[in-house]
């Protein structure tokens, strides 16, 4: 399943769920920086979790439910996160930000779920995801544009809300 | 990357029997680094042994007060689970300190033992290496040597072990446990499972080729200050010049390994002896007969800082990072 | 429209849209993924088949031999093309490097293959299947075994065809002996890769003789010069198309080898092809920032007048290449009687240098603004007091030049009060909060205004819509809104009223993105071709040209009002032109300006630096967007902190390449090194710039960056390190003894 529906995948066993997802079913929202686990680009959500679609082959991923950027909000109708980047300016090329926002969403999770980060103080106590902990929890999408100051904001502006 | 073929196994057997009948087979998990390796033809299976649906990703208590921890258990829920934090918290501490979220996500407990060095030859394959084609020579010796291994070394081979949870796994003793393809169990200690590189540095660990890592055992909680200290270049997501595991007791007494210095984590347990005498006597026989290179000597001075800072953490005499 | 008089009032003034902090325009379709990127161009071409480029495995030599038979034969492969099938392509406009074709190796990972298959995964695979013999040769690897090589690097691009080798005023060695206080340091800066997001990538289809490319490049207006040229063919052949680019920062100034290999392998192939770099060969195929080595003196009174000033540098490159000139802007930052201030080049055999953001100024400032620093404390004087102190109103080799704005005193000044500097301890080292050591660092930045002719087309539509068409690219700069919000001034509608397109060859010549021009300069562009269609609406609709105001959609004329779609009622109107400039330029220096303050913590235990607050203070003419100019700056600063603490190409000596070619071993600033940024955008419109009264501001955030942290962190551990990055263990040994702590 990519984005509540169903997609067979039947091509060449090397393929990568990012190329999967941006060369067989064309969401290309999904981004290849690297393709090496280095910068965070092709983050996509796989039941529920963040991860490298770079680093994972599409056929291990059959029964898997994927969400990726063109399954969190459109254009048209902006997931409120997205809304929060654009009025943060949190993005300049724009190569980088659908990994942004899809580890955003989960990074945010994780904490709920209690995941400490490596900036956490205590490790038996509730996070809460304040800028520090968010910036190393983020760490995994590397933006050459340096929009990370934005991206905090954006990111702050967006826990705000949701409580 | 090289075709291969594909199986999704249901047990273990099912899974052992392929790695010994399929030559070149490998086990694929998280698949974090193997993908990566394979992508440059490093590795080259000729079939993947799809683990994920093996019944490993449980931590459950043994019956002496330690832990059992699935090989599929990922880095994120080991890092999280509450007995882990509770007695554990070196392991808690080194797992977050290493990669990132969603490479955590993915990254699972037997993967990250089997994790590969991050040399920059051994990923060039337009450069010798003996760990990747053994015999054509190391290029680090005479290269680029910076972030690379002071201790443990050989001739062949300067490459670290890059990881971090195996660092607090050698430092709680933890032991491997494994099955192979005729079912046969047994157990290895941390310690014994990657190999210096002497003059074979593509023989990286003691596993067989038909073995499975099936969990990993620890040995009840010991208690004391758990700190994991990795020192890197930038904030995060890098691999450490230097991390210093440790546990410290209330009476001074204690355990430490290092990581980031060696082909395997590093523990010396006759330098722990010595924490009275402070860092820089512990790191002085922690790394008696290291022999650095020109560029990364600063490591051993480095760890002995590092070792200092986090004696100060554990007296309280300094704040944590 | 000839800018060669100062701007008078003009509707940019009314700073109804423009100078307003409009959201970016084509942000919805970037944080939603549905901005298409090059490679991505699924929706223009049909069945595209996968490139894969092979580069070179030594650094410099020939290739004897490439034996092809088995990746022509392998699975789903439909072409390859190797560097012997191939004629060597003649180099871009200011390239040093041949991108491909012929036998000679010339830098490591030079693309010496492609391959075309039906998918990426065979086209990859079968690259691994080609042979190479090489024929190795020795080469010149590290800059500072070639200094005694090194020939003169005249600064051409600001002195003419016949600027001097060094640019002398006064006698520099004279005030340099009688001075009271001097400063002779020497710093070297490493090479630097761009590292951007999104590789090198092209989509090329082939329809008979003529070729279209979907490609991720910065200067359209180059690549339509160069692309025709190095295929040989007519430029009415050719069509480049690169409306969203992932990134650039000069990597993508010019074209690179996967336009060419995808036109070559789309030829071969009969199919269109796309093809992206791998990671891994973007830090040695594609170009870099040169190392430098840099020796600044620095002479003075007692009382901190500066008396002379000496600034000279080496870099390398290809033989063909130019130099990092990391020294000009010391011509005119500070004043001083006595001057000499030149690089010099060595030719070597690594990857090609060539731009990189703030070409020249950000390693050179990383030099220049460190000396001031060692100056200003060895005189007992307050950094930012020094800086004032040696202020200079005129271009101070030409001093019948005067700057056309310059605030750098007002940066300095605003900085220095928002930023708490007078908290600043003057003896380094003293200042301690548990584990860290503590320090604070200034620096000043300057990047030039560089006056570039821009065109753009704009057409107001039968049906009321506004299009603006210009070559023009956004490489995250922010053009897209800016463009629509200089024309929506222009018109009296909102930025929402304005459709952009860019980055097309088939519409008007822009200035394209680099070297901080594209904003002014395309916007002024922009603003032209506004006035041109202004006049035609006034005509159409019987208005005097003059005596027109466009106003909340409507067109007004003494008590007429008319609503703006009426005017095109009658069919649509378009005005096309060009901003060209005259020689204000020449007659006055035009800079923009930064005041960067920098706090840094040093772990007193392990050396690690880590940012703790920073501020930008810009003096930039109008600001257009203070949304997207702010980021243009902390993207500057993030940059700087790279350049400052952890970004290095590593030379592997003995065979001659960018060793750490990954994301994981070239180690950028990620986001948990940035706290928050603090950005001030002075106001001072530059009349003399631009009609737009602007001047850049995308690289100005890296000018002086990296020297206020390395000033910072000075201040905190009191060890000068002059060798960047600075990383830990150079500072180690400097650190409080174990015992202390």
């Amino acid at each position: 399943m990519v984005n509540g529906e169903g997609r067979a995948f039947d091509g060449d066993l090397r393929t990568t769920l990012l190329d999967f997802l941006r060369e067989h079913l064309d969401l290309t929202g999904t981004k290849k920086g690297c393709d090496q686990g280095q910068c965070g680009a092709c983050t996509v959500l796989v039941n529920g979790t963040r991860i490298n679609s770079c680093l994972s082959l599409a056929v291990m991923h059959v029964g898997d439910e994927v969400t990726t950027i063109e399954g969190i909000g459109t254009a048209a109708d902006l997931h409120p996160l997205q809304q929060c980047f654009l009025e943060h300016d949190g993005f300049q090329c724009g190569y980088c930000t659908p990994g942004q926002i899809c580890s955003a969403l989960g990074a945010l999770d994780e904490l709920r779920r209690g995941v400490p980060s490596h900036v956490t103080a205590e490790l038996e106590t509730s996070v809460s995801p304040t800028p520090a902990e968010m910036r190393e929890r983020m760490s995994g999408n590397i933006c050459r544009c340096g929009a990370y100051s934005n991206i905090q904001d954006a990111i702050t502006q967006f826990v705000g809300e949701a409580r | 990357m090289k075709a291969f073929t594909y199986q999704r196994a249901g047990t273990m057997a099912e899974a052992t029997a392929a790695l010994a009948q399929v030559p070149s087979a490998k086990l694929i998990a998280g698949g974090t680094n193997l993908l990566d390796l394979m992508k440059l033809e490093i590795e080259v299976p000729s079939h993947l042994v799809d683990i994920r649906d093996l019944d490993l990703s449980r931590i459950e208590e043994t019956a002496d007060g330690g832990l059992r921890i699935g090989a599929l258990v990922t880095n994120t829920d080991l890092a999280a689970h509450g007995r882990i934090k509770r007695g554990y918290g070196v392991i808690s501490r080194a797992i977050v300190s290493g990669a990132t979220g969603q490479l955590r996500n993915k990254a699972s407990t037997a993967g990250n033992l089997l994790q590969r060095n991050r040399c920059p030859y051994f990923y060039d394959t337009d450069q010798a290496c003996n760990k990747r084609l053994p015999g054509s020579g190391c290029s680090a010796l005479s290269g680029v040597s910076r972030g690379l291994a002071v201790i443990g070394t050989s001739a062949s081979c300067i490459a670290t072990y890059p990881g971090d949870l195996v660092v607090a796994l050698r430092l709680l003793d933890a032991s491997v446990e494994t099955v192979d393809a005729a079912g046969r169990t047994r157990t290895l200690p941390v310690a014994d499972f990657h190999r210096l590189p002497g003059d074979t540095p593509e023989i990286e660990t003691a596993l067989a080729p038909d073995e499975l890592i099936t969990a990993v055992l620890l040995p009840p909680p010991i208690g004391g200050t758990q700190i994991y200290r990795k020192v890197r270049d930038r904030a995060s997501y890098a691999f450490a010049l230097v991390s210093v595991a440790a546990v410290i007791q209330e009476d001074g007494t204690g355990r430490i390994a290092f990581g980031g210095v060696a082909p395997k984590p590093w523990r010396v347990e006759k330098a722990e002896n010595a924490l009275a005498e402070g860092a820089e006597t512990v790191v002085s026989i922690a790394f008696a007969g290291a022999t650095p290179t020109e560029q990364n000597a600063f490591k051993i001075p480095l760890a002995a800082r590092a070792l200092a800072s986090v004696l100060a953490e554990a007296k309280g005499t300094t704040d944590a990072v | 429209m000839l800018f060669d008089q100062p701007a008078a009032g003009n509707p940019i003034d009314n700073g109804t849209v423009v100078g307003r902090p409009v959201l970016r325009i084509d942000g919805p379709l970037k944080v939603s993924g549905a901005a298409r990127y090059a490679f991505e161009r699924n929706d223009a071409v049909t069945n595209p088949a996968y490139g894969f480029v092979l580069g070179a495995g030594v650094a410099k030599g020939r290739v004897r031999a490439i034996d092809a038979a088995a990746t022509r034969a392998a699975p789903g492969v439909l072409a390859v093309v190797t560097t012997l099938d191939h004629a060597p392509l003649s180099r871009a406009d200011l390239s040093a490097a041949m991108l491909f074709g012929g036998d000679m190796i010339e830098h490591y990972h030079q693309a010496i293959a492609v391959v075309v298959a039906e998918t990426f995964e065979q086209a990859r695979a079968a690259s691994r299947l080609l042979k190479v013999d090489y024929e190795r040769e020795d080469g010149r690897f590290v800059l500072a075994a070639e200094a005694g090589n090194a020939k003169p690097a005249p600064d051409r691009e600001n002195g003419g065809p016949d600027a001097p080798d060094v640019d002398r005023v006064g006698d520099f060695e004279a005030a340099f002996q009688q001075a009271a206080v001097t400063i002779d340091s020497t710093y070297t800066t490493p090479h630097e890769s761009h590292a951007q997001m999104e590789p090198h990538a092209t989509v090329a289809a082939w329809e008979g003789d003529r070729l279209t490319v979907w490609t991720a490049n910065q200067m359209v207006n180059w690549a339509i010069r160069d692309l025709p040229r190095a295929l040989s063919m007519g430029q009415d052949k050719v069509r480049v198309v690169s409306p969203y680019i992932g990134g650039g920062f000069g990597a993508k100034l010019f074209i690179r080898s996967d336009v060419v290999l995808a036109a070559l392998a789309a030829k071969a192939a009969g199919r269109p092809v796309k093809l992206a770099l791998q990671r891994a060969l973007i830090f040695n195929n594609g170009t870099h920032r040169s190392a430098t080595i840099q020796r600044v003196r620095l002479a003075a009174r007692a009382d901190g007048v500066l008396t002379g000033i000496s600034h000279r540098g080496l870099s390398g490159n290809l033989p063909l290449g130019g130099a990092e000139m990391a020294t000009s802007q010391t011509k005119i930052l500070y004043a001083a009687p006595n001057r000499e201030i030149g690089m010099t080049l060595a030719a070597m055999d690594l990857p090609e240098s060539n731009f990189m953001r703030a070409p020249g100024e950000a390693p050179g400032l990383m030099a220049l603004e460190v000396a001031m620093d060692e100056m200003a404390e060895k005189l007992g004087m307050d950094p930012v007091e020094f800086r004032v102190l040696n202020d200079t109103r005129v271009d101070p080799h030409n001093p019948s030049r005067p700057f056309s704005e310059r605030h750098l005193v007002e940066c300095l000044r605003t900085g220095a009060a928002r930023f708490g500097w007078s908290a600043r301890r003057s003896r380094p080292g003293e200042r301690r909060e548990g584990r860290w050591l503590v320090g604070m660092g200034v620096a000043s930045g300057i990047r030039n205004a560089i006056a570039m002719r821009s065109g753009a087309r704009v057409r107001l539509e039968a049906s009321g819509g506004l299009i603006v068409e210009t070559d023009m690219t956004d490489i995250g700069t922010g053009t897209y809104t800016i463009v629509a919000q200089t024309a929506a001034e222009m018109l009296g509608l909102t930025a929402a009223e304005v459709e952009v397109r860019l980055g097309d060859s088939n519409f008007p010549r822009a200035a394209g993105s680099g070297g901080q021009w594209g904003a002014a300069n395309a916007t002024s562009g922009v603003f032209a071709a506004c006035v041109a269609l202004r006049d035609a609406i006034a005509d159409r609709l019987g208005f005097p040209r003059d005596r027109c105001e466009f106003i909340g959609g409507t067109v007004r004329s003494g008590n007429e009002v008319v609503p703006l779609q009426e005017a095109a009622r009658g069919g649509g109107l378009t005005g096309e032109d060009s901003i060209e400039f005259g020689d204000l330029e020449k007659r006055y220096q035009q800079s923009t300006f930064a005041a960067q303050f920098a706090e840094v913590g040093v772990d007193a235990f392990t050396g690690e630096v880590r940012l703790r607050r920073m501020l930008c203070v810009c003096d930039v003419g109008r600001i257009l967007n203070p949304a997207t100019a702010r980021s243009q700056v902390i993207g500057g600063m993030t940059m700087g902190l790279g350049a400052a603490l952890i970004e290095e190409l590593a030379v592997d000596p003995r065979r001659g390449f960018f060793v750490n070619h990954d994301m994981a071993g070239y180690e950028v600033p990620v986001h948990a090194d940035i706290p928050h940024l603090d950005v001030v955008l002075l106001d001072h419109p530059d009349a003399l710039a631009s009609p737009m009264k602007a001047k850049g501001i995308g690289e100005l955030g890296l000018c002086g960056a990296a020297p206020a942290i390395a000033n910072a962190v000075y201040n905190a551990t009191g060890l000068r390190v002059r060798d960047y990055p600075i990383t830990l263990e150079k500072h180690l040994h400097a650190l409080p003894a174990l015992a202390l702590l």
